[in-house]
């Protein structure tokens, strides 16, 4: 299991990274290793207003639909289209496979760096 | 095995159609087909065949046991299936005169008291078709309710996080906000988390009980008062009632309306796609909002489904109801509780309960340790059961049991069956240490081995093409 030194994490699993005033969000490996093999990504629209602790989205695997849990308030300024027609590579490359990337970022939910983070998954 | 369409021989027929005594009339222009339908041509024997081989290929309750969790796949008793078929129910029409279907009527009257009975309710509708359909039923109630009275701030609605999915679902298909509240450690509502989320926008709450990990939770009153409290009504999900029927009312739990499945508790069939019935039941000062058959008296006909409903359903249930009458309701529900607790206590020593307390109708085991420990999944350990001939138990539900294993084996099931399904349990566990493999490609004896789920999923075929 990975957990990259330059991520920060969240609770509920997901990735962010900040760069140039853009933040983008993704699934851990453990998420993707937990959910199995993903096989729909439900997406938000460009221009949508997200916020922190609440869904902007979905992946649906063989085993549920989870949501995904936005980490950060503030507009989407991009989409991850790619996952539309392979939902794979969020299980093949989860820190590659960035979901949303949100600017005008207002506020940001409590976040782990990896050593925390892989703290916590392994109490899970 | 072969298709229907790939046995098809041009010509060939079953049926004998007698001389036609009309004059032929051609359809007007442009209302035919310009080609033939692509129908398979067969004879009776052809046909009679192809189902009697597919029913030996499935698996249900009447083939064996069957411990869907969360689905009450108990015995349909034949007496029912009996009453359903008398053809003073099944030879009527909808809109047959009054006088002419009193019977029907009786049918649907008493199947009501009685069941209002059971729940603590003031009246119900039978029109919804189904869980989910009565799930959305009574979820508008609550917005009925809420804008009579020009409350137009309530916009929220409260869903543990394991809740079944419908629930979620039927609350955003109703146009409300779903705020989803984590469980305490024992599974149950932390009243805390629900403390924090009541306000002044909280259209309601949607809670089963026992829930979702068969655990009855003992804070309902303090629950549903505190809900009550904020303004809000409480909504029961009926998956459950199995558990309690005759012996807790949801109404006297502070429940404001409810649906039942009646195709679960009260044994009319299911798991083929239907017909179910899922009732809805609220208290006195809902009534106004219940939705009317047009065969009933009374002005303000907001339907939900045509006519009453799947009817023949509601004679099954009353077969049921009365077949088992006051003793035996809350008989049946303590003897689903019995067998629940019998085979967890069978099963302890190998896999692991998710919640090791007594449980309701129902219990969850949680196999992640067991996977760290052999690599076997609990999908390879539900693909195994149905090699020594059980169905398997739900999988992967609820969300918040990791590597989830749910159990229900119902009231129906006797002694003999539940040790030898404890026994099944105990040989695949060893079967795990000793022989993983067998388990990753499991099931072996089956007519179609593991299917593909994912490719299934990612590339779903869902036209068949010759």
């Amino acid at each position: 299991m990975k957990y990259p030194e330059e991520l920060q994490y969240t609770k509920s699993h997901e990735w962010i990274k900040t760069e140039d005033g853009v933040t983008l969000v993704g699934i851990s490996d453990y998420a993707q290793d937990a959910l199995g093999d993903v096989v729909f990504v439900n997406l938000p629209g460009e221009g949508d207003e997200v916020t922190a602790g609440e869904a902007f989205g979905d992946v649906e695997s063989v085993k549920a639909v989870s949501d995904l849990i936005s980490p950060v308030t503030g507009v989407v300024c991009a989409v991850n289209e790619d996952l539309l027609d392979a939902p794979e590579l969020l299980n093949s490359d989860p820190y590659g496979a960035w979901i949303m990337k949100v600017e005008n970022v207002t506020e940001t939910e409590a976040l782990l760096d990896a050593g925390s983070y892989e703290a916590f998954c392994a109490e899970d | 095995m072969k298709l229907l369409f790939e046995k098809s021989v041009p010509g060939r027929r079953c049926t004998i159609l007698p001389p036609c005594d009309v004059e032929a009339v051609e359809l007007p222009e442009g209302l035919a087909r310009a080609e033939t339908p692509a129908l398979p041509e067969l004879c009776e024997t052809d046909i009679s065949r192809h189902y009697s081989q597919l029913c030996r290929q499935v698996h249900g309750v009447n083939c064996g046991f069957y411990p869907l969790g969360s689905c009450t796949m108990k015995y349909n008793p034949r007496i029912d299936e009996e009453m359903a078929a008398l053809p003073g129910f099944t030879n009527i029409h909808p809109l047959a005169p009054k006088h002419t279907v009193q019977g029907c009527q009786a049918v649907l009257d008493t199947a009501k008291a009685y069941l209002c009975e059971i729940t603590g309710m003031a009246d119900m509708t039978f029109q919804p078709a189904a869980g989910a359909h009565g799930e959305f039923t009574g979820v508008l109630l609550i917005k009925q309710y809420h804008e009579a009275r020009g409350d137009h701030r309530r916009t929220k609605i409260i869903v543990p996080d394991s809740a079944h999915g419908t629930n979620p679902a039927t609350a955003a298909m109703c146009g409300y906000q779903v705020v989803n509240i984590p469980s305490a450690q024992d599974g149950c509502v932390d009243l805390d988390a629900l403390k924090a989320v009541l306000g002044p926008d909280t259209a309601g709450l949607m809670l089963t009980n026992p829930n979702t990990v068969g655990i009855f939770d003992e804070n309902i009153l303090e629950i549903t008062r505190l809900v009550h409290e904020a303004g809000g009504l409480c909504y029961y999900d009926g998956a459950n009632l199995n558990a309690v029927m005759g012996v807790v009312r949801p109404g006297d739990m502070g429940f404001d309306c409810i649906h039942l499945n009646l195709h679960k508790t009260f044994a009319t069939p299911h798991g083929g796609g239907g017909p179910g019935a899922g009732a809805v039941g609220c208290k006195d000062f809902l009534i106004p909002y219940l939705p009317k058959s047009v065969t009933q008296d009374g002005p303000g006909s907001k339907q939900v489904r045509s006519f009453t409903g799947n009817f023949l359903v509601v004679v099954w249930a009353l077969a049921y109801l009365m077949t088992l009458g006051r003793g035996g309701i809350p008989e049946a529900a303590r003897n689903a509780v019995l067998n629940a607790n019998y085979l967890m206590e069978k099963i302890k020593g190998t896999f692991s309960p998710a919640f090791d307390r007594i449980c309701m109708h129902e219990f969850v085991l949680d196999l992640s340790a067991f996977k760290k420990e052999t690599g076997v999944s609990a999908l390879d350990v539900a693909k195994s059961l149905i090699d020594y001939g059980m169905h398997p138990p739900t999988m992967y539900f609820p969300l918040i049991v990791h590597e989830a294993l749910m159990l229900e084996p119902t009231e129906t099931e006797s002694r003999e069956t539940l040790d030898w399904a404890a026994e099944v349990f105990r040989k695949l566990y060893d079967l795990a240490h000793t022989d993983p493999d067998w388990m990753h490609g499991a099931p072996h004896n089956t007519q179609i081995g593991r299917p593909d789920e994912v490719r299934a999923a990612r590339n779903p075929v869902l036209r068949y093409t010759p």
